[in-house]
This record gives structure tokens, C-alpha cells and sequence, in this order.
């Protein structure tokens, strides 16, 4: 199964074969693409339901969803499976897409990555901490990436919309994103768009203590992805995933210009901003001293989240 | 969601955790019966009065004295209930206490000289899992041993799939220079608080200072804890120790409307979808000359009702001078946002402040239409630049 998916991924990029092994990694470093098999877990219920149209309508490849003890009925024109390894095994689900209730979340990211989804991009917001430590540590020694939770998915513009985002703000191109936060993510790919350019893909990593895929491994997907020729990247206050990408961009030589803002200049020390992670729990956490360390890696912050736009177009006129 | 001592103890004694026993109250006179019950229970002649309010630095602030007798205990919590308690984390108008706890002493004289430590259980972003810290340097605050003396702190990571492990308890106790009697003590205390904390889905236990009292004895003094709000679902229990005396008004009132409202110090009040913009468009508003007033996250449902809720809880605010309303239209459609501030103002009727309204998104240019039609003093932009221009003209 693994090999006839990135052999049907090689066809499609039209490449030519003696470099399987390196441009099966590319494709897969933009996450999501029209050949993904996407699931949708908590497709019944009404938030499921109503992304689930949206992301179909939008083009993306859903070939079911999942709602235990609904098995066998059909939703949206699609199948219902009572478990995630019956999509793997009917449909050859690939990626999956989580709306389940925080309460019962971690369990069905852990239920994902069992049955062998490669792909998990967990929607839910307000999942236990605990919990996701438990789910981190299940999923370490297993070969699959989960996105979130708490965030506004993946977007790969013209392909596969895989979460939440309103798909016609995110016009093809190549300008990679990631970032914490659902609408400033909007925000930027909008001045991106307005600025003449367009998305390769868009990641929304999620605003919790404890995500899947770090603020470095988004960018590093991106730096691998031939379509991704600048990266705006964007934090906010709180941990230390912004300084940790700043460093490995600048031990990779600067490999493409990216462009970064952290939101919450303005945010008090010890209260919680709104998401779980957005705290200012100690100095290095705070969003002076992640731009100051940005910038000195080479990158190019901007202090106003109005600049995104213009500031990605002069870097990439330079 | 913050607890105070006195329930942060009641909680770790239930899962065997040692602590300086006491009894709260919140008159001087229950003081004088909370420590004669005490001096019955524990044979303690000198008492320990300490306020709750949810705030460290309490001693420097003069909320935590000791009394040699009951005559002092009623005049102490006399001066301290209702008192205007300032510490270097309650900001300058400081909290009122409504409450005392009256504890025993533990600092007796014996065999040994009592030595304070510190250990805080917390969880550790980087590496994704619980980790121990632990300092022989008790009673300081760490951020400042952390500083100055390093090597005086130990650390210890916890897997989450197996638990805090014997040997790691023994490691920190022996990392804490302890032996015979005191070194066992540690180590039972340290795995019954790994419980606690765990099982209370904790996200901060800090006990400053453990105590070694003079008959070796290890115990908690103090005991500062975070709860993981997101877990607060499982927990009815935890979940009713909130005191919402202790936060902001117009912050519990906007929870109760769904709202993730934070009060700040600044002069343009603002309202937004997502809280990440949220903190971007703080960042506008003091980039264009002013200070946010608050944060303000209406979530993804912004209708005619949170957008008014939102509005009220602003206008709430005395020094809000401006207000500057920001929506990315996804889900949410900006005709309807628009419609909503429109319907919202005339319900309120006398606004005094300039509002700007920046929609985007969805529906954008429909709902600027149904702004600039309304006939109401409200500017509306598109650009997130035009925005931070408005709030620069209506605060020269």
C-alpha cells in the first residue's frame, strides 16, 4: 500500500522515478495534496458535519469519516466506519482530520495512529494537558505526524484543505506558512495574496502547551518542499518552539528568506492570552526576546503583523 | 485556574502529602477558635497567620505573622482580614484578603535545626512531559537561584507512560543532601506529591518552602498550585474551589458570555476572532500610539449577541478611549459581524468613544457596506494598515 501511494505520488509530480526516495520525501513534506485520503473522526456530529461540506466542496479528497457505534451508515455521501483501522483497510485512508470533543480527543488522535494514518490533524481545542502527554508519547516511535491539537489545520491552496480555514483566502504560490493561530494565519495569507504572491502550503501548528509538529518541524517541511520558495513564520508568546526554528534556520545556512512575527508584544507576564500555550512564563518566553533572537539568526522580523505582506515581497524582490 | 494555600493543602494532604496543618477562617474571632482547635489537635503554642489571597510574595507584604498567643492571633488577623494586601505580584492597588489561615508552627526548636527546600512539580514545554525541581535553597525564589547559584538546583524529567520512579525520588532526596530519617521522609513526600499532581491534572505544583523540622519530619509550608483549566471538566470537585473573588470582575462576567476577556492597563479597548490575532491586534494598537485596554476573544461564533456582550464589557472600562474591533471572516461571515455592531450600538445607545471596525474575510466588503450605511460614528476598514491608521487619528 505504502509503495503504490508514492508511486501514484510520482506520477502525479510527474518526475522522473531514479530519485523515489527523495522526491517521495518532498511530496510528503507539503503534508497534504490532492492524493490524500482523508478522513474526517467525529464526522457525525454537527462541527464534523459542517467542515467536513466545506473541505469537500473545497475539493479535498474525504473518502469517509468515523463516529464509533454509527459503522455502516452513509454521511455526507460517504461512508461512516466505527474505527479508524476499517477506513485504513477499505478506503486506504491516509490523513485524518479530528473534531472529536477534547474529552475523548487524545484517544482518537492515539486510535489514528494505530491503525497506520500518516497524517493527523487534530482540530479540537482544550484537550488536557496530561492527555497530550500521554499522546506524544505514544505516537514518538511511530511514523506519522500529527498537526495540533487546537489549530487551524493544513492547507496545500488548490489541492487539499485539511481543517478549518476559509480556502479562498489562500491563493496558489509559493510562499510557505506556519504559525500558532488560526486567523492571524488568515491574516497573513491574505497580505501574502494582496501582495501579488500566493500559498505552497499553510500550517497551523496549534496554540496548546503540547502540539504535534514544532514550529522547527513545520519549517523544516517547508524548507524541503521544491514549491516553497520564502516562509512566513509566526509565533506568539509563550515556549521556546520559535527560538529553537530561528537557531535551526540559521544552522542550515539560511537556506530560503523567512519573514516572522510573534503576537503578544503587549501581553502581561503570568496571564494566559486566550490560547492554553500563550503565557509568559520566564524570559525567554516573552515576544521581545524571541524577535531579538530571530533577528539575529538572519531572519526577518517584522514588528507590525500589518508588514507581513509587503516585507515577504521585498525580501523576495532582493 | 489558581487555588489558594489552604485548599492547595487540603488537596495534598488527601493524598498523604505532609503539610503545616491549620484551620482558615474569616473573622479575628473564628482565628481565635481555629487555633485553639489547633493547639488540641497538634499541641502548637505559637501560630502562623497567614492571608489567602492568590498571590506570592505575601510575607514581604506583611500578610503572614506570627503569634506567640491567642490574644495576638485575634489582634493579627484583625489587622490582616479586610486589609489591602500589595505584593510584587498583586500590582500596585494590591488584593483584598478576605480570608486567614491559622497554622500551626512548625519552625520548633529540637535535636536538629529546621532547613527549608524547595520542589515544584511543572510541566516542561520543550521535552512534553512533567519534570521535578527541586533546591536546597528553600524560601528564595527560584527564578533567582536559577540565576545566581545554578548548581544549587536539580532537575528530574518524568515519562509520562510510566510515572515518577523510586529512584528518581531518591535521586532528588539524595541531590538535597538528606540522610537517615529526613532522606525517607523525602522521598514518600516526593512521590506523594507526584500523585496529587497528576491525579489533580495539576499543571504547577510549588511547595516553598518544604520543611525539615527539628524532628526531621518533612513537610509542605506552602503550597502554591495550577490546575489545568482544560481538565477542569473531570474534576467537579477542583472545579468548585475557584474563587471568583480573587478575579477580575468584568472577567468573570465575560466568561459567563462565552468570552476570553483579560483586563490591561491601556486607553483602546478592542475585540477580536481567534486569539492569536487578538495578541496581533494589541500589538497594532500600541504600535499606533496607544495601549491596549484588554484582550478580548469573541471565538469563532461572532453573532449580534457576543459582539454586544463584547461591547459592554469594553465600555465597562473607564479608560477606554477608543475601540478598535477586528474580525477575520472564515466560518464567521463579516455581514453578520457588521450587522451585529450595528444592532449592538443602537441597543446601547450612548457610545462616547470612536469605534473602528476592521472586517476581513468573508463577506468583507458587504459588511463594510452595511457599517458605512448605518449612519453610526464608526469607521471601518479593510486593511489590518488602515486600521492601526484610524486608531492613530482617533487618539491625536
Amino acid at each position: 500500500m505504502k509503495q503504490r501511494l508514492s508511486f501514484c505520488l510520482l506520477v502525479n509530480a510527474g518526475i522522473c522515478p531514479i530519485f523515489v526516495r527523495k522526491i517521495n520525501r518532498s511530496v510528503m513534506s507539503v503534508l497534504v495534496n490532492k492524493d490524500s485520503k482523508v478522513i474526517v473522526q467525529g464526522f457525525t456530529g454537527s462541527e464534523g458535519t459542517f467542515h467536513a461540506e466545506q473541505m469537500i466542496e473545497y475539493g479535498t479528497n474525504i473518502v469517509g469519516g468515523v463516529t464509533p457505534t454509527k459503522g455502516g451508515q452513509t454521511h455526507l455521501d460517504r461512508p461512516v466506519f466505527n474505527t479508524v483501522q476499517e477506513a485504513v483497510n477499505e478506503k486506504g485512508a491516509n490523513v485524518s482530520v479530528i473534531f472529536v470533543p477534547p474529552a475523548f480527543a487524545a484517544d482518537a488522535i492515539m486510535e489514528a495512529a494505530d491503525a497506520g494514518i500518516k497524517v493527523i490533524v487534530a482540530i479540537t481545542e482544550g484537550i488536557p494537558t496530561q492527555d497530550m502527554m500521554i499522546v506524544k508519547n505514544y505516537i514518538k516511535h511511530k511514523d506519522v505526524t500529527l498537526i495540533g491539537p487546537n489549530c487551524p489545520g493544513v492547507i496545500t491552496p488548490e489541492e487539499a484543505k485539511v481543517g478549518i480555514m476559509p480556502g479562498f483566502v489562500f491563493k496558489k504560490g509559493g510562499i510557505g506558512i506556519v504559525s500558532k493561530s488560526g486567523t492571524l494565519t488568515y491574516e497573513a495569507a491574505d497580505q501574502v495574496v494582496k501582495a501579488g504572491l500566493g500559498i505552497s502550503t499553510a500550517i497551523g501548528i496549534g496554540g496548546d502547551p503540547i502540539i504535534g509538529t514544532s514550529t522547527k518541524q513545520a519549517v523544516e517541511l517547508l524548507m524541503n518542499d521544491p514549491e516553497t520558495e520564502a516562509i512566513v513564520m509566526i509565533g506568539e508568546i509563550g515556549g521556546n518552539y520559535e527560538a529553537e526554528a530561528a537557531r535551526w534556520i540559521q544552522e542550515q545556512g539560511n537556506p530560503k528568506p523567512v519573514v516572522g512575527f510573534i503576537a503578544g508584544q503587549t501581553a502581561p507576564p503570568g496571564r494566559r492570552m486566550g490560547h492554553a500555550g500563550a503565557i509568559v512564563g520566564g524570559k525567554e518566553d516573552t515576544a521581545e526576546a524571541k524577535m531579538k533572537i530571530m533577528e539575529e539568526c538572519g531572519l526577518h522580523v517584522v514588528k507590525s503583523p500589518a508588514d507581513i505582506g509587503e516585507t515577504i515581497a521585498a525580501v523576495l524582490k532582493k | 485556574m489558581n487555588i489558594h494555600e489552604y485548599q492547595a493543602k487540603n488537596l495534598l494532604k488527601g493524598y498523604g502529602v505532609k503539610i503545616q496543618e491549620g484551620i482558615v477562617t474569616d473573622t479575628p474571632e473564628g482565628a481565635v477558635d481555629a487555633a485553639r482547635k489547633l493547639h488540641a489537635e497538634t499541641g502548637t503554642d505559637w501560630y502562623v497567620v497567614k492571608a489567602q489571597i492568590h498571590a506570592g510574595g505575601r510575607g514581604k507584604g506583611g500578610g503572614v505573622k506570627v503569634a506567640k498567643n491567642r490574644e495576638e492571633v485575634k489582634e493579627i488577623s484583625k489587622q490582616i482580614l479586610g486589609m489591602q494586601l500589595k505584593t510584587h505580584q498583586t500590582g500596585p492597588e494590591g488584593k483584598k484578603v478576605h480570608k486567614v489561615l491559622i497554622a500551626e508552627d512548625v519552625y520548633y526548636k529540637g535535636e536538629h535545626e529546621p532547613k527549608e527546600y524547595y520542589l515544584s512539580i511543572l510541566l516542561d514545554r520543550a521535552k512534553g512531559c512533567n519534570m521535578i525541581i527541586a533546591s536546597t535553597e528553600g524560601g528564595m525564589e527560584i527564578e533567582k537561584v536559577a540565576e545566581e547559584q545554578p548548581d544549587k538546583i536539580v532537575k528530574e524529567w518524568i515519562d509520562p507512560a510510566i510515572g515518577l520512579q523510586p529512584f528518581q525520588a531518591r535521586k532528588v532526596a539524595f541531590a538535597l543532601g538528606l540522610e537517615g530519617k529526613a532522606h525517607k521522609e523525602m522521598i514518600k513526600f516526593i512521590q506523594s506529591l507526584y500523585q496529587a499532581y497528576t491525579a489533580a491534572d495539576a499543571s504547577l505544583f510549588e511547595i516553598n518552602p518544604v520543611l525539615k523540622t527539628s524532628d526531621e519530619k518533612i513537610l509542605a509550608v506552602d503550597a502554591k498550585v495550577n490546575l489545568d483549566d482544560n481538565a477542569l471538566f473531570r474534576h467537579s470537585d477542583l472545579a468548585e474551589l475557584r474563587d471568583i473573588s480573587e478575579e477580575e470582575e468584568l472577567e468573570v462576567e465575560a466568561s459567563k458570555s462565552g468570552l476570553n476577556y483579560v483586563k490591561l492597563d491601556g486607553n483602546v479597548g478592542c475585540m477580536v476572532n481567534g486569539a492569536g490575532l487578538a495578541m496581533a491586534t494589541m500589538d497594532i494598537i500600541k504600535l499606533s500610539g496607544g495601549e491596549p485596554a484588554n484582550f478580548l476573544d469573541v471565538g469563532g461564533g461572532a453573532n449580534a449577541q457576543t459582539v454586544e456582550a463584547g461591547f459592554r464589557i469594553i465600555l465597562k472600562d473607564p479608560n477606554v478611549k477608543a475601540i478598535l474591533i477586528n474580525i477575520f471572516g472564515g466560518i464567521v461571515r463579516c455581514d453578520r459581524v457588521a450587522k451585529g455592531v450595528v444592532e449592538a450600538y443602537k441597543n446601547i445607545g450612548d457610545i462616547h468613544v470612536p469605534i473602528i471596525v476592521r472586517l476581513q474575510g468573508t463577506n468583507a466588503e458587504e459588511g463594510a457596506k452595511i457599517i458605512e450605511e448605518s449612519g453610526l460614528k464608526v469607521y471601518s476598514a479593510i486593511l489590518l494598515k488602515d486600521a492601526a491608521q484610524r486608531v492613530k487619528e482617533v487618539l491625536q
